[in-house]
This record gives structure tokens, sequence and C-alpha cells, in this order.
């Protein structure tokens, strides 16, 4: 088992921030990330992607260049491919090709970033759908797109992946969109506050327009949608402005927001609270990223959806504090470097309010019917969701015995939040009593081969003797 | 016969080298990211469910969703995290029959 | 509202004791805490398993071998009544041994107890090479095993769903999110509820689980139950590799396998830990080699409700009499005889089990 001062999970421009800043200051830093590349979900293979993927991707990708190579000039410990599978007592357990690891960590940072809000809607399981932040992925990662895709959902992220694959040469076939007319109205009651992060507005209105002038339909306030096809989809079936439609194609990217990835600050015990602006869980930290768990901490979009600029600031952010914490930075120090950063963070965090209200997850998604399934690995369908409640299930907790819904492999990370909406609505309770499905380890799946490569046969576990 | 593919490869610059998925061989792009690569090949179904057994394909590319589950070397792995490395022989994870053995 | 029973309790126990009252058309009244309470109902291992129980009290052998018994028919009963496959199997349980000294040890225990049970105690010692012919994926590290013919295993979660569905479609109120915190003892019983709602009854069933130890002096009852953490790992669903339950892996029905559990006396606390997950995960696959490859995709930890002796409790209150104490460390393998026979014995009917050997009295200094 080997030493480190601060280990950071995940290497996202949080991540990478926070190694890079700490390390500055003399901490020793280990950090681990199961993609192969440095970058996160928005720098994705930013080191090796192609001259053409990075025009197609636009300035904003090719400005991760800088994270990772403040990161490659740094004395930090990058491990790829490194699966933490477990955090206990400042322990970290990970899995690498190589082999099974266990260091001893003074801090523990969490940068396990975002995931893409699970949008059940009809037919969401079949083959052929995928999310809009995966068909990015395919093309930061491998330059391959889909063609003729069909956006549905909502959000910035939407309208970034249909202008990449515009530029990509491969305009979608179409945006079905679910905000309002009236959710922009809602939303524009924060203008005072977006403004500050006017360029986000900017950016956000020459996206649509490089959608409008390549010419690709925009379906706004679409309803009832639903994903057909029987062994993989062929069409999506959607209502708008009255009118039905049934659009052939044979890729299809869902996509309404992101939400924090919360699975290893639940699995480390951290309090979490419902934040309804957002829409999510968020968990409980300071503005240093410091949470009520002695060393563990938490930076960048896992502690509440702020976009890639506040993720780095919150990483270096994070970084100061670690390292003021471990003696290697004075008060004064620390506090006349962070607190620019933390001025540059509230213009960046102005934006949010906005962007959730004009961007409101799609609320059929939010309360699927019956028959749509939630939870993907265990085939778990929204009505089992509503018997269980009928049942006495007040929680997610319960409901998983009933239901196995978040038994599989994805241990809740696609059902979590839509499985608590159910029963919150069920049984007319808040989110915050309804309360998450309780996260154990291994946060990432390992062999039992694996796991019992760190059994100490000479330091056993004591038991109690036999019973009855 | 092989399948159409609904995806488009940006550059072609990468050796292609085989790999077998379910007993077909495709040709990919060396390093290349496995699920990426087989489903521009024109793979659809991936895994099959263990309860209704139907296909799945991947769906966040990011490691977090397990529908990109294939089988290599007689152990479960996600896709959507290997890369294309010559002779991979992979095979879709299928639904496992009831088990344990059947009852006397 | 009044009810004839109040049982305090939603897990397996209480279940188990309403359905039977239900079934003798009593009213019954469950109240059960919330959504994150203690409930080793759900974090069980699912054995209906005789050996090894009662080798120092043979009353509490032949009680579970009675509960064993039952369970065919038990199962049957609740699965026509829900659908639900509750997946019952009772083709026999290993004991699996690493070491001869340990085998021929608990060989030795086993014929005392069957003489004393008049020979019902069929079981049988595999040699290693015996075990490998019933077992072909054990490793070479298992030197014998002791199968046990009264053995067998369930879906507890599926049997937890089934008896809550069961106790509701026959006229039973379960009431979740209702923590009982006071009573008092008058013409009825008087509970108070944490979220400030009283509830009256006839009678009352403490089946509370480890919230008894705090809610039982309340009530008269000396209660002394701990928790014992266990500690356990599901792999992800594999191809036929485990024929039999034993106490380290069982594989079920849809596939993946399951290895427990630990036993330790570590409090209220019911995390997993990675030294305990290493250690099962360790045994697990010298015990079956082919484990080592198959992934881990679910732990849990919960506690078992121990009483000082490892035995059930079954008392009626002296002080308040109408309130009993009914609580086990066997959950699943007794459910069938409290479904069956512990009705009998709370309303002291005829034929009703003598259970005199788990009243509270064991426990007088
Ligand atoms: C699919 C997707 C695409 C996105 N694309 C964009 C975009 O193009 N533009 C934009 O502005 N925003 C995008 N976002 C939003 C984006 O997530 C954030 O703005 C930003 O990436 C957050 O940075 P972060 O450092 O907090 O986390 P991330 O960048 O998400 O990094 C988290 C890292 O943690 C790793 N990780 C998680 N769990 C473990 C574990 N157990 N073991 C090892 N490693 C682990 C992950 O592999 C990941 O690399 C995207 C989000 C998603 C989900
Ligand atoms: C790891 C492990 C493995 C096991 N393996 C097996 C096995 O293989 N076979 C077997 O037979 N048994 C096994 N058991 C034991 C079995 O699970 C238990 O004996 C059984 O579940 C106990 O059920 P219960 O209803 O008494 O308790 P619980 O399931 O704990 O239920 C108690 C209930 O009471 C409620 N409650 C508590 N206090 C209050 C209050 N004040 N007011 C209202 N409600 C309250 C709680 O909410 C809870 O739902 C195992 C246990 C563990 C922990
Ligand atoms: S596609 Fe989601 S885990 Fe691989």
């Amino acid at each position: 088992m080997h030493r480190v001062n601060l280990a950071i999970i995940g290497a996202g421009p949080a991540g990478m921030a926070a190694a890079a800043e700490a390390a500055k200051a003399g901490v020793r830093v280990l950090l681990l990330d199961e993609q192969a590349t440095l970058g996160g979900q928005i720098f994705r293979n930013v080191e090796v992607g192609s001259e053409l993927r990075g025009a197609v991707l636009g300035r904003d990708y090719r400005r991760g260049a800088l994270l990772t190579d403040a990161v490659a000039k740094s004395d930090v410990d990058y491990v790829a491919k490194a699966r933490v599978w477990s955090i206990e007592e400042n322990h970290v357990a990970y899995s690498t090709p190589d082999g099974e690891y266990l260091v001893e960590a003074d801090h523990v940072l969490l940068a396990t970033g975002a995931l893409e809000r699970a949008m059940p809607v009809p037919g969401w399981t079949l083959p052929g759908v995928m999310t809009a932040g995966a068909a990015q992925i395919m093309l930061k990662q491998s330059g391959i797109v889909a063609r003729e895709a069909v956006l549905v959902g909502s959000g910035p992220l939407l309208y970034l992946v249909a202008v990449q694959l515009v530029r990509a040469g491969f305009p979608p076939k179409a945006l079905v969109e679910t905000q309002t007319r009236s959710d922009m109205r809602r939303a524009m009651t924060h203008w005072r506050a977006a403004m500050r992060g006017w360029r986000y507005l900017q950016k956000g209105a020459a996206t649509l327009n490089e959608l409008r002038n390549a010419g690709v339909p925009r379906y706004v306030k679409s309803r009832n949608i639903a994903l057909l096809g029987s062994r993989r989809v062929d069409a999506v079936h959607f209502s708008c402005g009255g009118a039905i439609h049934e659009m052939a194609t044979d890729t299809v990217l869902l996509h309404h927001g992101v939400v924090p990835d919360v699975q290893a600050a639940r699995m480390a015990g951290i309090e979490h609270h419902w934040n309804a602006q957002q829409n999510a869980f968020v968990p409980k930290v300071d503005p240093w990223g410091r949470t009520e768990c002695d060393g563990v901490w938490i930076a960048g979009d896992g502690a509440g959806i702020g976009g890639a600029m506040s993720a780095e600031l919150s990483g270096r952010i994070t970084g100061l504090a670690v390292a003021h914490e471990l003696g290697s930075l004075p008060r004064a120090e620390r506090d006349r470097r962070a607190n620019p950063l933390i001025g540059q963070r509230n213009v960046e965090l102005s934006i949010r309010p906005f962007i959730d209200r004009a961007f409101p997850p799609y609320h059929e998604a939010l309360a699927p019917e019956d028959e749509v399934t939630v939870c993907r690995c265990e085939e778990v369908k929204a009505g089992q969701i509503r018997e269980a409640a009928e049942q006495g299930c007040l929680g997610p907790n319960q409901a998983k015995a009933f239901t196995r819904a978040g038994m599989g492999r994805c241990q809740g990370r696609y059902c979590g939040l839509s499985v608590s909406r159910i029963l919150a609505d069920a049984n007319n309770r808040s989110m915050d009593d309804t309360g998450y499905v309780r996260v154990r380890p291994p946060l990432k799946p390992v062999t039992l081969g694996q796991v019992a490569a760190l059994h100490d046969p000479n330091a056993p576990l004591e038991q109690a003797g036999g019973h009855d | 016969m092989k399948p159409v593919s609904r995806f488009e490869e940006l550059e072609s610059g990468a050796p292609r080298v085989p790999v077998r998925f379910g007993g077909q061989e495709y040709q990919l792009a060396e390093g290349s990211n496995l699920a990426a690569a087989l489903m521009a090949a024109g793979v659809d179904a991936f895994r099959q469910t263990s309860h209704r057994g139907v296909g799945r394909a991947p769906f966040c590319m990011m490691g977090a969703c397990f529908d990109c589950l294939v089988l290599v070397n007689g152990e479960t792995r996600q896709a959507c995290l290997m890369e294309v490395e010559t002779g991979l022989d992979v095979q879709p994870a299928r639904r496992m029959r009831e088990g344990p053995y059947a009852s006397r | 509202m009044s009810s004839d029973f109040a049982i305090v309790g939603g897990g397996i126990v209480g279940l188990s004791v309403a359905w039977g009252l239900l079934k003798r058309g009593l009213g019954v009244t469950v109240l059960d805490g919330a959504d994150d309470a203690l409930r080793a109902s759900r974090g069980n291992f699912g054995l209906v398993w005789v050996q090894g129980k009662g080798l120092k009290q043979p009353v509490y052998a032949r009680w579970s071998q009675t509960a064993a018994a039952a369970w065919s028919d038990f199962a049957e009963e609740l699965e026509d009544a829900t659908g639900f496959d509750l997946s019952l199997e009772q083709h026999g349980g290993l004991d699996l041994h690493f070491s001869e000294n340990s085998l021929a040890d608990w060989a030795a225990r086993y014929t005392k107890i069957q003489s004393i049970l008049h020979g019902d105690y069929p079981f049988e010692v595999l040699s290693a090479k015996e075990l490998r012919k019933e077992e072909p994926g054990i490793g070479d590290a298992v030197v014998g095993a002791l199968l046990h013919h009264q053995d067998g295993q369930v879906n507890p979660l599926r049997l937890l769903r089934a008896l809550a569905e069961e106790v509701r479609r026959l006229g039973g109120e379960i009431l979740s999110g209702k923590q009982v915190l006071s009573v008092t003892h008058g013409a009825v019983f008087d509970l108070g509820c944490s979220d400030g709602s009283r509830i009256e009854a006839d009678r009352v069933v403490l089946a509370a689980g480890l919230g008894a130890a705090e809610l039982g002096p309340k009530f008269g009852f000396k209660a002394p139950l701990s928790p014992e953490r266990g500690q356990v790992l599901i792999t992800e669903k594999l191809a036929p590799l485990i024929r039999r339950p034993s106490l380290i892996a069982r594989q079920v029905n849809e596939g993946a396998v399951q290895i427990g559990a630990t036993n330790e006396l570590v409090g209220q606390n019911d995390a997993v830990t990675r030294k305990g997950m290493a250690q099962l995960a360790a045994e697990a696959v010298a015990a079956y080699p082919d484990l080592a490859r198959a992934q881990l995709v679910r732990s849990w930890g919960a506690l078992r409700v121990m009483s000082p002796d490892g035995l059930p409790i079954y008392q009626e209150s002296e002080q308040m009499p109408g309130a009993f104490l009914v609580t086990c460390h066997s959950g699943v393998t007794l459910a069938a005889a409290h479904a069956r026979r512990l009705p009998e014995w709370l309303l002291k009917g005829e034929g009703a089990p003598d259970l005199e050997v788990f009243g509270e009295a064991r426990f007088a200094i």
C-alpha cells in the first residue's frame, strides 16, 4: 500500500485543476480516472484528438489542452484506466489493467462529475437510442458520427451536440425539443443574473443560428414522445403544435440536462439534500468543497451542476484548500489565491438559474407512464414502483427490496432519481423525506479475484464465535 | 451478410485489425474504442437483458450504464471502456439460462 | 381505530405472525419503521437452515425442523395467493470445511444431536471426492463437507414482498413510517407513534427486530437483543456453478452467486468494509475457484438480531399481559413455523407449541 497526500477520483476539469493546483503547492497527488485519457466528459481525448475533431468540437473543447498540459507538466501521479471501487476512511481501492491497488490518502477529493439525466420515455431502452453525450463521446474519442440522428429533449448540451454534428458534415435530421415558451418566459425573470454570464447567452444564440443556417428543423414544445421499434429503434413519435409526427430514424439521441454523479459521495456517507432548481440531490459541501466527512472533499459537477468553467475553478479552490490543510500553504496565501477564483465562480454560476428554468427536464420523463421501464438494469417499470408505493414503500430502499429497482450493475445511476421521484409523487412526500437508494461498494464492478487479492490471511476479520 | 452502419467515420487513418464479435469477423481501427468501432461496423445489440432477454446497445459511452456488456475471455467487460486490439474475440453478454443446476 | 392485534415491526417475523393471525380471522395492524430503518429482513442470506441449530438446545433444533418441514406447504400457499415464485429449494445444504479437524469435530457434534433427536437428523459426511461429484465447481482447498438433507434456500426478498401483499389482501393493515415510541396499557393497548398518531389494539406482538431492545422494556420485557453484522456479496448472473447452498455461497435461481456472511460485533454499524469484502471474496474463491473471474456487482451489510444464546425469544409480558415479544435470528427459516404455529401460542389455543424454553426466564441471573 502506498501513501499520498491527496487522492483525486476523476480527471475532468475539476480533478485536473485540483491536481495541478495542489501539486504546485508541493502536495503529493494521485489522480485516478477509469478512462484511458485525461479530460473528463467535456475534454475527453483532447490531448490525442485530431485537428479535424478539434475543429468540429470547437474552441471551448480545445481549451481543455491547457489543463491536460498543466497536469502533464506537474508532479501529479496520474493513473489512467483506474477504476475506484471503494473509498473507506481515507483508503481508496482501485483496479487497473495491471493489478489491484490500495492507497492511503490524507485527503480524498471526489471529482466524479455529472451524468446525463435519465430520460425514461417509451422505447428508450431500444438499441439505436443513446444519450446525446454518448454521441458526443463517440465523436471526441473515435471521430465517429451518427448519420441523420434525431435529437430529443432540451438543454444547452443538446444544441451543442447538434451543432457539432452539423460541423462534422452530418446534420441531425431534427431536434425534438421539450421545453416550452413559458419555460423561457419564466427563465427571463432571471435575466439580470444571467446577463453576468452573457458569454453563455451569446454563445447560445450563435449556436441556434448555426442550426438554423444548416436547415435543421426544430420541433419546440414537443409532447407524447415515444421511441418506436421492436428490435431496434426505427422512429420517433411525438406531438407538436397540434400535429402528430412519426419520424423515421435509426438513431435517437436523448438529453434533458445533467445531474451530479453522487455515487461516490453517497457511498462515503455524505449527507445530500434536494435541490429543486437543479431537480437533483446535491451533497452538502462548503465553498471550499469540504464535506462533513473528515478528509473527503468534492469539486466540480459532482457537488452540483455548474458547468466546466465552474468545475475547473472549484477544483483549483479545493486544491488550494487541501494544500493549506496539509500545511503546504499559509492561510493568507490560500485566500489571496482563492478569492479571485471564488469571484469568477460566482459569475459562472450566475447563468445557472436561467438555464435551469429555460430548459427544465421533460416532465413526462419525470413521471413516466406505468409501462415505461425506469430501471434499465433490472427492467423494472414505473408502474411497478407505483405498486410498491401502494404496498407501503415510502422510500427507494424498501422499493428496491420489493422490485429490484436499483439492484443492477449501474447501481441506480440511471434509475435512482426516477424511482425516488415516482415514490415521492405517489406517497405525496418531499424528495428529502423520500430519500435516495443506499450506495454500497463496489462503486465500479470488480471481479471477486480482484477483491480477494486484497485479503490478508495474517489479519483476518474479528468475528463472533459460532452461534445458533 | 454484414449489417449496414448508421455511423460515419470521419478519419480512416488507423490500421484495421480483425476482431470477432458473436462469431463474425470485423475489421476495426486499431486502438479505437471498442464499443464505438463495433457500432460503426454495424453491430446493434451488445448484451441481452437478464429478465426479458431483449437486446441492448451502448447507451452512455462513459462507463455508467452497463448496456455495452460483452464477454472477453470469459470475463464480463464494458465495451465502451475497451480498445480495439487485434484478434479480440468478443461475445455479446447473453442472458444466463435459469441456474443453478436443475433441481433433483 | 382498534384491532385485535397490533404487530410492531413489518419484517419477516412480524409479517409471518400477522399472516398467521389473519388466516385465523383476526384483525391485524402492522406498524413498521422508516425506509432506512435497520431491517434484517432485507439483508439476509435466504437459507432455510437446520444444520448446526440447537446443538445445545434440542428444542430449538426441533423447532427449526418443524419450520423446515412446514416450508413447502407454506411457500405453495403464498405462491398461489400472490403469483410470486419464492424459489424454495430443499434438496439439502452444505457446510464446507477446509480442515480435516474441523470436519471431524462438527461431524461429532451432529452425531450427538442426531442421537438426542432419536435419529431424526439426516446428514452425511462427504469426503473431498464425494463432494466434488456432487459439486464439480468446488476447489482443492475444501477437504470435505457436511451435507444436511433438511436444509434449503428461498428468495427472501420475494418472501418479504409476498407476505406484505398477502397481509394486505387478507385485510391486514401495514402502516409504514410508524415508529412506535411509547405504550400505555388500560382496557386496550395504546401505542404512541413518532408521527404523533396513536394506535389501539387488544393485544400487541413486539416483532421489531433490533428495535425491540429499546421498546421492549417499555412493555416489561428484558429484550436483551444486540446486533451482529453480516456482510454479503453478490456476483453478476453466472452459468450454473453451485448446486447446493452452503454457508459460504449459494447460487440464486436467476444465476447470481451470493457470498456471505461475516459475523461481526460492531454495534449498530451496518457498513460494508473493504476488509470484510476481501475476506469473503477470498473464502468464496477458495471454495469455488471459478468465482475469481466473476464480477462483484453488489454488497451490503445488515445486522442480525441476536439474543445472548442465539435462540429465539417468545415471551408474554407479565407486566402487560397480552403483549408478546417475538424475535429470532433465523427469521427466514422460522417463517413457516411463525406463520403456522405461533398464532396458536399467541391465542393460547389448543395444540399450541410448547415454547417454554424460549422464554425470558432463561436470562435471569
Ligand atoms: C456525457 C457528457 C458530455 C458532456 N459534454 C459537455 C460539453 O461538451 N460541454 C460542456 O460544457 N459540458 C459538457 N458536459 C457537462 C460536463 O460534465 C461538465 O461541465 C464538466 O465536464 C464537469 O467536470 P468535472 O470535472 O466535474 O467532471 P467530469 O468531466 O465528468 O469528470 C469526471 C471523471 O471522473 C471519472 N470517474 C467517475 N467515477 C469514477 C470512478 N469510480 N473511478 C474512476 N474514475 C471515475 C470519470 O471517468 C470522469 O472522467 C457533459 C457531461 C456529460 C455527462
Ligand atoms: C447477514 C444476515 C444473514 C442472515 N441469513 C439468514 C438465513 O440465511 N436464514 C435465516 O433464516 N435467517 C437469516 N438471517 C436472519 C433473518 O434475516 C432475521 O432473523 C429476520 O429477518 C428477522 O426479522 P425481523 O422481522 O425480526 O426483523 P427486521 O427485519 O429487522 O424487522 C424489524 C422491523 O421492525 C421495525 N421496527 C423497529 N422498531 C420499531 C418501532 N419502534 N416501531 C415500529 N416499527 C419498528 C423496523 O422498521 C423493521 O422493519 C440473516 C440475517 C442477517 C443480518
Ligand atoms: S455504454 Fe454505458 S457503460 Fe458502456
